[in-house]
Order: C-alpha cells, then structure tokens, then sequence
C-alpha cells in the first residue's frame, strides 16, 4: 500500500447562505480504502461528495487526488482522473433502453482513452457492464426501457454507469436506498468484488449495519462538522455516535 | 371449425417486414420493399420534382414557394435539433438574421460573389451564434428560452438605433443566377440537413446530446463535459440556421430587419407543435404545412394569423404528439386479413 493518500480532503468548507453545510472537514483515503461516511439527514453527506466530485465547488479549503490540486475542478475533468460517483436521486434517461444508459459514460474522454472502442462495439460492452451489476444477460431486462424498470435495477444501472468509467475512486451516494433486502445482499457482493479488485470506495449509507461489514473505516458527520473518524465498530459504539444520532442522555430525562 | 366457412384473423403487417429488413430477406418481396422504401423515397422525389414542375408549368409564384419551404425547413429542422439537445430556443430569428445579414454585406461592402457570401454567411452566423448564446447555456429550460427570445430584438433595436448595416432600410443585395440555383441549392441543403441530422442523432454522439437534453446533471456524473458537447450542437443547429438566412438574402436580394423578426422565432416552434419533435420528419411536415397554409390563406389577411393560433391549440390538445409521429404509428399499425387454416 502506497504511503500518499489517494484523496486527500483539507479543511473543505461550503455554505449555502447563512447554512454552513461542510465545516472544515478534513480526512484521508489511502489506495483500496472502503469509506463509510454517515450520519444524520442534512449533516452534510451529499454536499461532501459533490465537493469531492466537482459538482459544487468549496469556499474554503484543499481536494488532492493522486498528489492533485483538484479544488474547484469541472465534474468531467475530475471524472477523467478516474473519479465516479452515482446519483443520490436515480436518474436514468428514461426512454432509452437500459444498456444504451450506459453508452453514455462509454463515450466519456476516460472510457474512450482506456478502451478504445468503436461505435458500434458499445453496445456489447455496455451489456457486460450490466451483467456485472446483475442485470440478466440473456433476458429483456437489459433492453428495456431504463424508465419502466423497478427501482432495484435503476439503482445498479446508476452504479453500473459508474463502472462504466473505470474508476479508480468510486463514490457511492446511498446506493441501497430503496432497494430489497435481497437486492441489497446481491450488489453488496458486486462491491466487494469491486473492492477485491483494488478500487478505493467512498459510499454515503443510511444502512450503517451494512455498511459496517464492507467498510473498512467510518466517518461521522453531523451539521457539517466531522464528528468522529475510525474503525467502523468504534465509530458506531462512540458515544459521539450516540449523541448524534439519538441526543444526549439528559436531553431524554428532560 | 365450421367446414366449408373461411375463417380470418388479422395480422399487423410489419412485425415480419421489420424482422427481414434487418437481413438480406428485405429485398425477397417487392410489397415489403414498396412498404419500407416508398414513405421515404417519394418525398424526396417530390421535393426535388416540385419546383421542375411549377416552375416549368408557369406558376412561378408557387415556383418559389417551394424556396421559401425549404428555407422554413431548415429552420424548423435547427430548432427541432436544439430541442432535443435541451435548448428550447425562442429566439432562432438570431442565427437566422445573422446569416442574413452577414451574407448581404460581404455582398454589398466587399462585392464577394454568391457562392462565398453564403458559406461567409453560414459559418459568421455559426460562430457569432454560438459566441453570443455560450453564456447562456448554463441556463434551463424557460430561462434559456426568455434570454434567446431577447437576442434578436435587442439586435433588431441596435441596428435601428446606430444605422449600421443600413439602418431601417437594410442592405440591398445580388439575386441568385437564376431560378433554379436558388430551388436546387435550398431543397439540396434541405435533403442534406435532414438526412445528416438524421444520420448525426442515430450515433452516439447524438446519443449523448439526446441525454443531455433529457438529464444534463447525469451526464455530467457520466464524465462527460456537458458544456462543449452543446457548444457542438448549437455550433451545428445555428449554421443551419444562418444558411437559411443567406438564401432568403439572396432570393429577396435584401437583408432587413426583418430577418431577425419574431416569425422567424415562432415559425420553427409552430412546425414542430403541428409535425411532431424528434426526428426531424415531423419538422419538415409541419413547416411544409405551415408554408402552404400562409400562401393558400394569404387572401385572409390577418385572420390567417387566428387561424394559426386556433391550429395550435387544437394540436396541442387532440395530437399532441403531432401529426408526423400519429401517421408513422397508424402506418406501422396496418393489418391485413390471413385465412385461418
């Protein structure tokens, strides 16, 4: 493992307004890395990944990736570096067929520099992209409209359009939300497997019980602020977890 | 079953015919080939044979009709083209004035002939299009409709105000050699913009631009530099555009301030109401339609303009999707009568 931190985050602040969504958040992920961050809603998770992932841009502080100055960088370029994300809100185009979904980010200057492909040779690997997410190769799932799918495909269409641009950083934003339990067991395995393969993962997860099997450490944010950084059982019996989460304990006698 | 009693079901024709003319099979029968082949060929055959006729027949009024048709097609098929790509323009009359414009005073000012003042006034119109709207892309929506809606007005005033370019009066301009470079060079341009358009949103270039227009943010997440791909699409959308502005230039042998009226905004919009958006066709259609119904109804003076507005709101509330789209699903939809056996 690398001693330079594959992302490095300093002191990363935004403000919407008079809201301070991101407060000074500072934290490192080193290569192969599984980043759990959590949290309550609004404490700021999804704005931490648009920042990271050039989607909005931070008032204060620094984004390294790779050794990079990446601070204030358009989403493609940063894309292009070999950074994915999913969409927190699925957002699939929803009259084309699922697999022409993925010919999209196939055609972005990252997939085209990597694999080479040609028009017409797309669709083929847009279809391997979906086997790899669990769509059913030889069925009519991977050919009908992304719109009428259920919300379980929508989403692993949502990560397999990530894939697509063979990340190095892959950022999840709360991938399971909405999905099965059995839906959930089944892509859990495509990220470890994904893991196995050596990409660093941040994910965004409400379901903290598993998201503490695949991480490997957890970050807490509340009202912005990073609360606490660590292993992901420490994290979760902290009592600044607690507090976050349920209130403190004179809050509830009162 | 009964004996001696026929028994019918019905078949939808072009489930088979769909199938084979994926493969050589197309071409096993001369009905299914008149079935595929003959909605898209006489068209073109019509299109290439109209001003021959009229013009030949002495009706040459309606001889040029069929100019200004082109001319209007190509502008509805640019709107149609910026549509899709999530730029709903209200102010195509911009690229429109601007390629007029242009052509007319190289012509004017520096006497370049007709065959450089339309490609000068194609490409100026392009690029001064796509430099003047590049701010705006960042807009969506209504916004982007407002701030182009703007453009051409704003120009129209300034060329009233500072009397350049001739001021109110315009700029007068050569004619084309003759009748029939005038037709053929409009309706080639036609039959190459739709064809080309056509061939262009079939790729995955248009793929992505179709996207865009559905969902900019996701593909964005999918790395791909949003802002440029519709730089691209406006660079192409406004030189057609401003190619239709230098032949009606030279057909009327005068650029005015006319070019950069909010006809020539609303025109495209109204075509692609009636046609149908999508694919280009419907476009053609509906400016084909919208054409004919201003020269037949020319009598009616500004009723006619009530007219359109009664048009609108009854294909906005019965055929919304337009009539090109209803026609090529009844014409997918046809059924013929098999013996049962």
């Amino acid at each position: 493992m690398s001693t330079s931190p594959v992302l490095k985050v300093e002191g990363i602040t935004k403000n919407f307004g008079g809201v301070r969504a991101v407060d000074a958040v500072s934290f490192d992920i080193y290569a192969g890395d599984f980043l759990g961050v959590i949290g309550p809603n609004g404490a700021g998770k999804t704005t931490l990944l648009n920042l990271i992932t050039g989607f909005l841009k931070p008032d204060a502080g620094k984004i390294f990736y790779q050794g990079k100055n990446i601070t204030g960088w358009k989403p493609h370029k940063i894309c292009e570096l070999g950074v994915a994300r999913t969409l927190q809100m699925v957002r699939p185009f929803y009259h084309l067929p699922a697999y022409k979904n993925i010919i999209i980010p196939l055609c972005s200057p990252r997939a085209l520099k990597l694999s080479g492909s040609k028009y017409g040779e797309r669709d083929d690997i847009a279809l391997d992209y979906l086997e790899e997410v669990g769509f059913e190769r030889d069925t009519a799932v991977p050919y009908k409209p992304a719109g009428i799918l259920p919300h379980g495909y929508v989403k692993r269409l949502e990560l397999a359009r990530a894939l697509a641009m063979q990340p190095e950083l892959l950022v999840l934003d709360e991938l399971f939300s909405g999905m099965s339990m059995s839906e959930v067991a089944s892509t859990m395995f495509v990220i470890e497997k994904l893991r196995e393969k050596g990409i660093t993962i941040i994910m965004v997860e409400h379901r903290v019980k598993e998201l503490v099997r695949v991480a490997n450490r957890l970050l807490l944010l509340n009202f912005g602020q990073k609360i606490v950084e660590g292993p992901p059982m420490d994290v979760v019996s902290s009592p600044e977890a607690i507090k976050a989460y349920l209130g403190t304990s004179e809050e509830v006698e009162q | 079953m009964e004996q001696g009693k026929k028994q019918f079901r019905k078949e939808r024709i072009d489930r088979g015919i769909y199938a084979r003319s994926m493969d050589i099979f197309a071409i096993s029968s001369w009905q299914e080939i008149a079935y595929l082949l003959l909605p898209r060929i006489v068209p073109v055959i019509l299109l290439l044979a109209m001003p021959l006729i009229l013009e030949l027949s002495g009706n040459t009024y309606w001889a040029k009709v069929m100019v200004v048709l082109a001319i209007l097609g190509i502008m509805s098929m640019s709107w149609d083209l910026l549509r899709i790509a999530g730029m709903f323009s209200l102010g195509q009359a911009l690229f429109f004035g601007l390629g007029s414009y242009i052509s007319a005073a190289f012509n004017h000012y520096f006497h370049w002939p007709i065959f450089l003042t339309i490609p000068a006034g194609t490409l100026g119109g392009a690029l001064l299009g796509t430099v003047l709207l590049t701010g705006t892309l960042k807009l969506r929506g209504i916004y982007f409709a407002m701030v182009t809606l703007a453009f051409p007005l704003l120009l129209v005033r300034a060329i009233q105000a500072t009397n350049f370019l001739g001021g109110t009066e315009g700029v007068a301009t050569d004619a084309f050699p003759n009748y029939w470079v005038a037709a053929y060079v409009s309706i080639g341009a036609l039959l190459i913009c739709f064809f080309g358009f056509r061939r262009l949103m079939n790729s995955d270039w248009g793929l992505v631009a179709r996207a865009i227009g559905q969902d900019d943010i996701a593909v964005t997440a999918s790395g791909i530099n949003v802002f440029w791909r519709k730089i691209q699409v406006l660079f192409i959308a406004s030189g057609a555009a401003a190619f239709a502005g230098t032949l009606i230039t030279h057909l009327l042998m005068y650029a005015g301030l006319s070019s950069f009226s909010l006809d020539y905004s609303i025109l495209p919009v109204a075509s692609v109401v009636i046609g149908g958006s999508g694919n280009f066709a419907g476009a053609l259609l509906g400016s084909t339609i919208l054409t004919f119904a201003t020269e037949a109804l020319r009598a009616l003076g500004p009723l006619r303009i009530a007219l359109y507005a009664i048009l609108m709101v009854v294909f906005a509330l019965t055929i919304r999707e337009g009539i090109f789209p209803y026609i090529e699903r009844r014409y997918h939809q046809f059924e013929r009568k098999v013996e049962l056996t």
